[in-house]
């Protein structure tokens, strides 16, 4: 078969049933992506004579005789397009996975199609932006303005090339940008290894079973299958897949292949073979006997006596409290009578909120390739934030010395928490030591939902009571946390989901009884807010039936009750913390600038007819995760000007390679193009806890800006610079904390005939310190907004009979699309953190956590009844209306929130 | 993504060429066959080189091809007096599919895969379309397309039947239509979508797809009244729950726009 692929000949026979999509990448065009395999997500759109269609749903066979485009081919040269060029311009890319795919796409729209451009750009799923900046981008570049109109970033950071010196607050572009536009920075898969062999994970159809049998010799058997690894082959070394500076955060309840299975979906066996498509012809073929055990799915029943338990032989030496119930930790305890507080308040609100399982639905999969390098060490190049943690656990489960074991990763096509964790590098390397070839692990989406973990589903039963004046006088908060079969994030979610949240609110009581328990579920993990979103959904929704008893605006309750500057913090004790400071304070702006902006209104009405309601809610995070977060950096100046930094940290759309430029750059006094960044890599520094937290800036922002200085010290002082450069290295202990804010208002209207819910108006007030890269920052506020209204809205991972996935798909799980994520006013507080680099905090993690209650509260106040469960979807708030009055309310105004 | 079972593809150029093996399947846009594993496959059959005409318009109706793709019906230039033309527009927005699918996606497909949400279904049921299906043993039957789905993704055709065109009849296509479509997000996947067509003389055809299994058709001599669409469709039979709605909310919805299908064709 021949076709030209831009502009270039190509030849090669498809397979018979090969997409187009894998056709290219065999050719080495990887500006073709993988988003989901199945159409949904555009990540792989090219053009075939012209028009654009989704690579992965077209026949390679067809290809023949066409001209196909890709994100590389769009202009001449190494050109962008100028609609490429407008996305870089824009900042309309975090991680940048799916933006050659939307580039594309938009390459082919008109002017006439601007005003339909939710609809034209349905079929390209973003995770990391929240759409508004595309939506710019596209615009602009459609309309031809050539980056030079009023609408348009301009300023130091828009130069292209940075060739002057410019504030780390200055909003300078992304170092990848014009690489990421048109999808030659590469990805974890976007490299071409000789001799590669690939993996495929035989699923448990069970879910809780012992193996009693394996026979993989058909599947031995078969030319090309390299080898079937099985728990025999497994180190008995049991480990988290979940990631932490100390190993013993996370229960050790994992083995890279067990005899028991615990969930279903759970690998039970893997083959390594030549292709694919011949590893999973050859899954096909092992057969099992499985001695099926019975398995428990909910959590309340888990912990109920009599029933199945998930890990029986475990105990506190694993990390787990008391396997006999599935308790994997619980926290009980509490300070001031909180009978008392509730018996003398004025108002008492209480209910049982709970969130569903949510997907991370990064759009590059979870993946790694192995490989033993040339000096016989076991080299992975991986899909992770966590290389130097991935390594350090790798070794001690492989029984391998540490410097035998390099981890890295390319640029990361998302994580949001979910590469907080080993679900790929375990198994790979453990098939490289096996079969001495490189070997690949590339997830397919369906695996992401089976086989990665979820975001936790909580059940939070809260009680709150006020005074008269709206102060409260007790908290009583019962927490039960589902983690599934292992677990992973389960202790470290649990016990800071309850922290910031109730350490928020100042109470003379407050009471805690939290656990979190097995089930023979898909695990559950990290994901953006760790917990905290959940809690916050249920204290918030308290709060605000607290402020509607007691008639008091709900702005106002907040104030009356939130943290103050200096106070005692605390959940179940309330004192001053050594580790925890607030190192600035800009609740009381954040409250400010939210209120004040939904008084100012945005002039968007309600469909004629629809409810009306306005709703808030805050959060408070510390800026850094407990108990130590080391972080080492160097920065090494050469003799012809350039600057190269060192770090740890990975870039997955958080923004910090940016940012960690602009602070050598700025300490330096020299321009960001002068600085080159080695990251991501166990052999680029000592150690790096990893980008998780919200730490790439204040924890490898800050040994990068402490080395940068080290450094302009050495050079102010007159040394000299060799021509192998001169090196200063800085390092953070991560282990004292700062805290950030967020305030999150929305006003809504509802349609209670067909519970379809409008975002009117969306506004977040956040205190980040000083704000580096504003436009960086505003894209996390922005994205963190949308993947809070996925959840709050859309989004919800579906557990079957057999506690498994049951929308493993994004045509079934609800990514929102761009028609779903209204743009939303971003403000900020002025202040300046005494702990971060520069007077900055985090913001990364923290936009998501307020916006599903400030949805709750808008949709109760538009409704008059009470949301209690995530995600408020359609069907459940037309139920949800239909419960409470014939004649529901329509015209509840600002003035009604008081 | 890629179809690792398969490994054969064919390209007919003659109807005696279109018996299946089995494990093959018609291949015409590929645009579902390729979005799932689809293991049992073994064999693709390309429809493409058939070199069927994709549209045909004749004083008696139109004509789609079994190759016609979404893009190529919304290409079609407006026919003087076929005040119906619209609804496939309508239809084909009311999919998940972007216009990027279109390209490729076919209508026929579309019908003959058979889920309660497919939209090119829900139009050619409103029009009163006749399938002409090529039947595996050779023989051809025309039936209504109305008739083709016995659930969500199931339908009447057996393995090697192929459907070679759905015929739309002039009286239909001279008719008033409206759509109106819900999904638990704005432009998700269906969870109701209610059709409907009226004529100069009355006569009304209200049609319930993706709420109910398969399609529910009302028909009406008179225009009916938006609260007599509004109950008829929620008296319909095989409301159900997925991931995209639940079957109490379908139901409700179904009658909700049922009513305001009425009201605009009124």
């Amino acid at each position: 078969m021949r076709l030209d692929v831009d502009g270039a000949p190509v030849e090669g026979d498809p397979a018979p049933g090969q997409s187009l999509r894998t056709y290219l990448r065999g050719q080495g065009r990887f500006e073709v992506k993988k988003g989901c395999d199945a159409g949904d997500c555009g990540a792989c759109t090219v053009l075939v004579d012209g028009a654009p269609v989704h690579s992965c749903l077209y026949p390679a066979v067809r290809a023949e005789g066409r001209a196909v485009t890709t994100a590389g081919g769009l202009a001449p040269g190494d050109e962008p397009h100028p609609v490429q060029d407008s996305f870089a311009r824009h900042f309309a890319f975090q991680c940048g996975f799916c933006t050659p795919g939307m580039t594309v796409t938009a390459s082919t729209l008109a002017e006439e199609d601007l005003p339909d451009l939710d609809r034209r750009l349905k079929g390209n799923l973003c995770r990391c932006t929240g759409y508004r900046p595309i939506r710019e981008a596209v615009e602009h570049a459609v309309r031809g303005c050539g980056g030079g109109c009023l609408g348009c970033p301009s300023g130091q950071g828009d130069a292209p090339g940075d060739d002057a010196p410019v504030s780390a607050r200055a909003d300078v572009r992304p170092p990848a940008a014009d690489r990421v536009v048109q999808g030659r920075e590469p990805y974890t898969f976007d490299v071409d290894v000789p001799g590669l062999t690939h993996l495929k994970v035989l699923a448990s159809p069970h879910a809780h079973a012992r193996i009693v049998a394996i026979d993989a010799s058909a599947a031995l058997a078969m030319p090309g299958v390299h080898a079937v690894l099985t728990h025999e082959d497994a180190p008995v070394t049991r480990y988290s897949t979940a990631r932490h500076a100390n190993r013993l955060d996370d229960p050790r309840d994992t083995r890279i292949l067990d005899s028991v299975v615990r969930f279903r979906g759970q690998r039970v066996a893997a083959v390594v073979a030549d292709t694919p498509a011949l590893a999973e012809a050859a899954c096909a073929v092992i057969d099992v006997i499985y001695e099926v055990l019975p398995a428990v799915l909910d959590p309340e029943e888990a912990r109920s006596p009599g029933a199945p338990l998930v890990h029986p032989a475990l105990t506190p030496e694993d990390g787990v409290a008391e396997a006999s119930r599935n308790v994997v930790a619980s926290w009980r305890g509490g300070y001031g009578n909180v009978g008392r507080g509730l018996a003398r308040a004025t108002a008492v609100a209480t209910g049982t909120w709970s969130n569903a399982r949510v997907s991370h639905a990064q759009l590059e999969t979870h993946g790694s390739i192995g490989w033993i390098d040339a000096d016989g060490r076991l080299t992975l190049r991986t899909s992770t934030q966590v290389p130097f943690l991935t390594r350090d656990e790798l070794a001690l489960v492989l029984d391998l010395d540490p410097s035998t074991v390099r981890v890295f990763a390319a640029r990361v096509g998302g994580g949001f928490g979910g590469k907080q964790e080993i679900f790929t590098e375990d198994i790979v390397a453990l098939a490289v030591l096996r079969t001495g070839r490189p070997v690949a692990y590339e997830m397919t989406r369906e695996e992401e939902f089976v086989r990665t973990a979820t975001r936790h589903p909580f059940r939070v039963t809260a009680t709150l009571g006020a005074d008269s004046d709206g102060r409260l006088t007790a908290m009583d908060i019962e927490v039960l946390s589902n983690t599934g079969a292992y677990g992973n994030h389960a202790i470290g979610v649990m016990f800071h989901g309850c922290a910031e949240s109730l350490e928020a609110y100042r109470s003379p009581a407050k009471r805690l009884h939290a656990e979190v328990v097995y089930t023979n579920t898909t695990p559950a993990g990290a994901f953006r807010g760790y917990g905290l979103g959940q809690v916050i959904f249920a204290v918030e929704s308290a709060l605000d039936d607290l402020a509607l008893r007691l008639g008091i605006d709900p702005f106002e309750l907040r104030r009356r009750n939130a943290v103050r500057d200096g106070d005692k913090l605390g959940v179940t004790e309330r004192r001053h913390h050594e580790d925890l400071i607030f190192g600035s304070y800009g609740l009381d702006q954040c409250l400010d600038l939210a209120e004040a902006a939904l008084r100012r209104g945005n002039g968007v009405e309600a469909p004629p007819g629809w409810a009306v309601g306005e709703g808030m809610a805050l959060s408070m995070i510390a800026t850094i995760p407990p108990r130590g977060h080391p972080a080492t950096a160097a920065v090494t100046a050469f003799p012809d000007g350039t600057v190269e930094v060192a770090a740890g940290t990975v870039e997955f759309g958080n923004g910090t390679h940016t940012v960690l430029t602009q602070i050598a750059a700025e300490a330096l006094g020299v321009a960001p193009g002068a600085v080159r960044l080695r990251t991501s890599d166990t052999d680029a520094t000592s150690h790096d806890t990893g980008a998780w937290g919200s730490t790439g800036i204040t924890v490898a922002g800050k040994a990068v800006h402490a080395a940068a200085v080290a450094l302009r010290s050495l050079l102010d002082g007159g040394a000299p610079v060799p021509s192998e450069g001169l090196t200063a290295h800085g390092e953070t202990d991560g282990k004292v904390r700062s805290l950030a804010f967020n305030v999150h208002a929305a006003r809504v209207a509802v349609d209670v005939e067909t519970g379809r819910v409008r975002i009117l108006q969306s506004i977040q007030a956040a205190d980040a310190g000083v704000v580096l890269n504003p436009a960086q920052c505003r894209g996390q506020i922005e994205g963190g907004v949308a993947q809070g209204i996925g959840s709050a809205l859309y989004e919800e991972v579906l557990m079957g009979d057999h506690g498994s996935p049951t929308n493993p798909a994004f045509r079934v799980y609800r990514v929102p699309q761009m028609a779903d994520v209204p743009e939303t006013e971003v403000y900020f507080a002025q202040t300046s953190d005494s702990l971060g680099p520069l007077g900055a905090k985090s913001m990364s993690e923290s936009p998501y956590n307020p916006v599903a209650p400030a949805l709750a509260n808008a949709i109760r106040r538009a409704i008059g009844a009470r949301p209690m469960e995530l995600p408020m979807t359609r069907d459940r708030v037309w139920r949800l209306a239909a419960s409470v009055a014939p004649t529901p309310v329509r015209d509840a105004q600002p003035s009604d929130l008081r | 993504m890629d179809l690792t079972t398969v490994t054969g593809y064919r390209r007919p150029t003659s109807r005696d060429e279109l018996v299946l093996a089995p494990g093959e399947r018609f291949l015409a846009g590929g645009t579902w066959l390729f979005s799932e594993p689809n293991r049992d496959i073994t064999g693709l059959v390309d429809l493409q080189a058939m070199g069927w005409p994709r549209l045909e318009v004749s004083r008696d109706g139109l004509t789609i091809g079994a190759t016609c793709t979404i893009a190529d019906l919304l290409a079609l230039p407006p026919h003087v007096g076929w005040a119906a033309q619209p609804l496939f527009a309508e239809a084909a927005n009311a999919l998940l599919a972007s216009f990027k699918i279109w390209n490729e996606a076919t209508v026929v497909g579309n019908i003959c895969r058979g889920f309660s949400a497919a939209a090119m279904l829900a139009a050619c049921v409103t029009l009163d379309a006749d399938a002409v299906v090529w039947t595996a043993g050779g023989e051809e039957r025309i039936v209504p397309v109305a008739g083709l789905p016995t659930g969500n993704g199931t339908t009447t055709l057996a393995h090697g039947d192929l459907v070679r065109e759905v015929r739309i009849g002039a009286d239909a296509l001279h008719a008033r239509t409206a759509l109106r479509k819900i999904a638990l997000a704005e432009l998700g996947r269906s969870g109701a979508v209610v059709t409907g067509r009226a004529h100069a003389d009355g006569r009304t055809v209200i049609v319930v797809t993706a709420a109910t299994l398969t399609p529910t058709v009302l028909r009406y001599a008179a225009p009916p009244p938006p609260a007599v669409a509004r109950d008829d469709a929620r008296a319909a039979a095989g409301f159900y729950t997925d991931a995209l709605g639940a079957a109490d909310w379908r139901r409700h919805v179904a009658g909700v726009l049922a009513a305001e299908v009425a009201e605009e064709l009124a």
